[in-house]
């Protein structure tokens, strides 16, 4: 690091404080609200001492949500094994899916390789609600409308460019001649893709999945319109805590927090585990 | 262990369908015998790694075949090949160290661990790599690399062994020591090797025969000796040979016994006509115009006004340890001349420079040789 001099050092720190602020404050917040009944979070001024209590997250483990009009049913279990199996089954899907093709685009020039790779990615940017009413229309006539299967399907959209485009650099960046050798050792090339190409990109397959995965979780207006509530995962499900009685932020503030932790433990997990990958050169042949 | 390798008629075509369908490589044919050590040698871009690969198994054949041992291979995936190779660019695998490198080489055949150790242990001190065995590719230098790409080719035992520019990356001193082992290892094993170089002192040293490639066709496939004393045509005669060749186009004339090689009004060369060959007269006399090749080391350098031999006037006299490079303004160009010994000569004297009729090369003015020294090109 360049010498800094005091006041340079001091600004840094102070720049850095602030912006730890900005970003950790919210989720800060959020997880004293999810501590906290209802009367607490909205009595003004706000403050930081409370009473703490644990009912909402037991209103959303045991389902059953006591309002002012009386008990409602809540799914919030079910939607997060939801959001589970929809992130999960998507990302799998698109492994199986985009990692061979990722090979394919980087290491074979085909006729419209390039337009077909563009046209992958141009899903990306596409605006969501743009295919949705048809798609909407389409499932219902097939009979994919309010299953995992035509959910997963539709996750594709989201999860399969990414990882497609990620690990297609990865691929691109592993000298051939490494596979090659390999291969004329005596081996096929599928065994070849297997013990050599996947395990050198597994860093950019694992950023790849990481992402996707994370872009799946979050998903909101596909399954808003694709399932109802027994399909929806946690983003959707949020909606419930919207009640005729007034909104339940405690409870949003708790399944808040019950559904980022699964993805930022991932986070973390993966970080550490790329940082190892990159820094063993697994990538430069 | 050791086989035969034939090319016949290979073909590389880039875009074959396309307007302007490239030709990496053109109707190459040559025939190597069990145990030969060949070099591919060329500038860059010459077809000579598209060859290579093409045997490999890494580049489609477009038009042609490939036999080693007389099984035709050029339909087979890479690993029915029976074939080793060493890359240029190392291809070493990341996660592994050169030992382990040299040895998955070797999974495929199935040895002990006992077996496998000895073999790359074998290898290891051939290639002066013992020291660095348990290193890892990120570790070591680019020659260590290069060297542990060599050996993983080496472990194996393979019909043929393809070496793509193997020493490339090595210091002048190491290149030599085992420029000398590489051989005497092929050697003693019987080997069949095909080594891809665009070094003509490491083809040299290495080959028995040497393919020259210029433009994907082949244009002579000799031995070094050959190449340097009779060149097919003047490409190989000004590609092979350092310093290059003289070359110059001349306008022969022959009369009163004396034939002459002008350009324009100088004569550059004069000899009796009694000095050379009848056949070689015979053929000067039938062209208007040749391209006469001069070896540096073949040119003669006397004092100025001697008697016979053009007036050269020095340009540059550069002692290079064990001889001298001499660079003389000579007609409309200049004459380089290597000289044993140093040369006492500065720029601007003038001298005299000749060369033995017996060492000069003839060419036709569109590349084909015609005649070198004394005999018509394609005489024994």
């Amino acid at each position: 690091m360049q010498h800094m001099s005091t006041g340079e050092r001091l600004l840094r720190g102070v720049l850095i404080t602030l912006a730890l602020i900005f970003f950790l404050f919210p989720i800060f917040w959020i997880l004293l609200m999810s501590f906290q009944t209802n009367a607490d979070i909205l009595r003004i001024p706000p403050s930081l001492f409370f009473t703490p209590t644990l009912d909402n997250y037991v209103a959303l483990i045991t389902g059953e949500l006591k309002t002012a009009s009386g008990v409602l049913k809540l799914a919030f279990m079910q939607n997060l094994f939801n959001s589970f199996i929809l992130s999960t089954a998507s990302v799998a899907l698109s492994l199986v899916l985009a990692v061979p093709a990722a090979y394919a685009f980087a290491r074979y020039k085909f006729r419209f390789s390039e337009d077909i790779a563009f046209t992958l990615l141009s899903f990306k940017f596409a605006p969501p609600l743009l295919v949705l009413l048809p798609l909407t229309i389409y499932f219902q006539q097939i009979g994919l409308a309010n299953t995992y299967i035509g959910l997963i399907w539709v996750y594709q959209l989201i999860t399969l460019p990414l990882i497609l485009w990620i690990v297609r650099g990865y691929f691109e960046d592993i000298s051939p001649d490494i596979e090659h050798a390999y291969r004329i050792a005596g081996h096929s090339w599928a065994k070849m893709f297997f013990r050599i190409s996947i395990p050198l990109a597994r860093p950019g397959i694992a950023a790849a999945a990481l992402l996707s995965f994370i872009f799946a979780w979050n998903n909101f207006v596909f399954a808003l319109v694709l399932a109802s509530a027994d399909k929806q995962p946690v983003t959707v499900g949020a909606l419930a805590f919207v009640t005729a009685s007034g909104i339940q932020y405690g409870q949003i503030a708790a399944a808040v927090v019950i559904s980022i932790a699964p993805t930022l433990a991932l986070a973390l997990f993966a970080q550490r585990y790329l940082v190892e990958g990159l820094s063993l050169g697994a990538v430069k042949g | 262990m050791t086989a035969s390798v034939v090319l016949k008629t290979v073909n590389k075509i880039y875009a074959a369908k396309a307007k302007n369908p490239i030709y990496a490589v053109r109707d190459f044919s040559i025939e190597i015998a069990p145990g030969e050590i060949v070099a591919l040698l060329g500038s860059s871009g010459c077809g000579k790694t598209s060859t290579l690969r093409m045997i490999a198994g890494f580049e489609e054949v477009t038009k042609g075949s490939i036999a080693i041992g007389g099984r035709e291979i050029h339909m087979l995936p890479p690993a029915r090949r029976g074939v080793a190779m060493a890359f240029e660019g190392y291809s070493l695998y990341p996660p592994l160290t050169l030992r382990q490198n040299i040895a998955f080489a070797l999974k495929s055949e199935r040895l002990g661990s006992a077996e496998t150790d000895r073999r790359v242990e074998e290898v290891a001190k051939l290639l002066e790599l013992t020291k660095h065995l348990d290193r890892y590719p990120a570790t070591v230098s680019a020659g260590q690399q290069q060297r542990a790409s060599l050996g993983r080719a080496l472990v194996r035992k393979a019909d043929l062994y393809l070496l793509d520019e193997p020493m490339g990356q090595l210091e002048p001193q190491l290149r030599a020591i085992l420029r000398g082992r590489l051989k005497r290892y092929l050697r003693e094993h019987g080997l069949t090797a095909i080594l891809v170089t665009h070094d003509q002192t490491e083809a040299n040293a290495l080959a028995d025969r040497i393919a020259v490639m210029e433009g994907g066709v082949l244009q002579q496939f000799a031995s070094p000796a050959e190449l340097k004393e009779k060149p097919a045509n003047l490409y190989v005669g000004t590609f092979i040979g350092e310093p290059p060749m003289n070359v110059y186009r001349v306008e022969p004339q022959i009369a009163d016994g004396r034939v002459s090689l002008r350009a324009g009004e100088t004569e550059l060369f004069g000899y009796d006509a009694a000095r050379m060959q009848d056949a070689v007269v015979g053929l000067l006399a039938r062209q208007s115009s040749v391209v006469v090749g001069v070896r540096p080391a073949d040119v003669a350098v006397s004092p100025a006004n001697g008697r016979g031999g053009a007036t050269a006037k020095i340009v540059s006299n550069q002692w290079i340890g064990d001889q001298s490079h001499l660079e003389s303004a000579f007609g409309d160009g200049v004459i380089v001349a290597t000289l044993d010994g140093r040369f006492a000569g500065s720029s601007g004297e003038t001298l005299s420079v000749s060369v033995p009729p017996e060492k000069l090369h003839i060419f036709a003015e569109d590349g084909p040789a015609l005649a070198h020294g004394r005999h018509l090109a394609g005489e024994p």
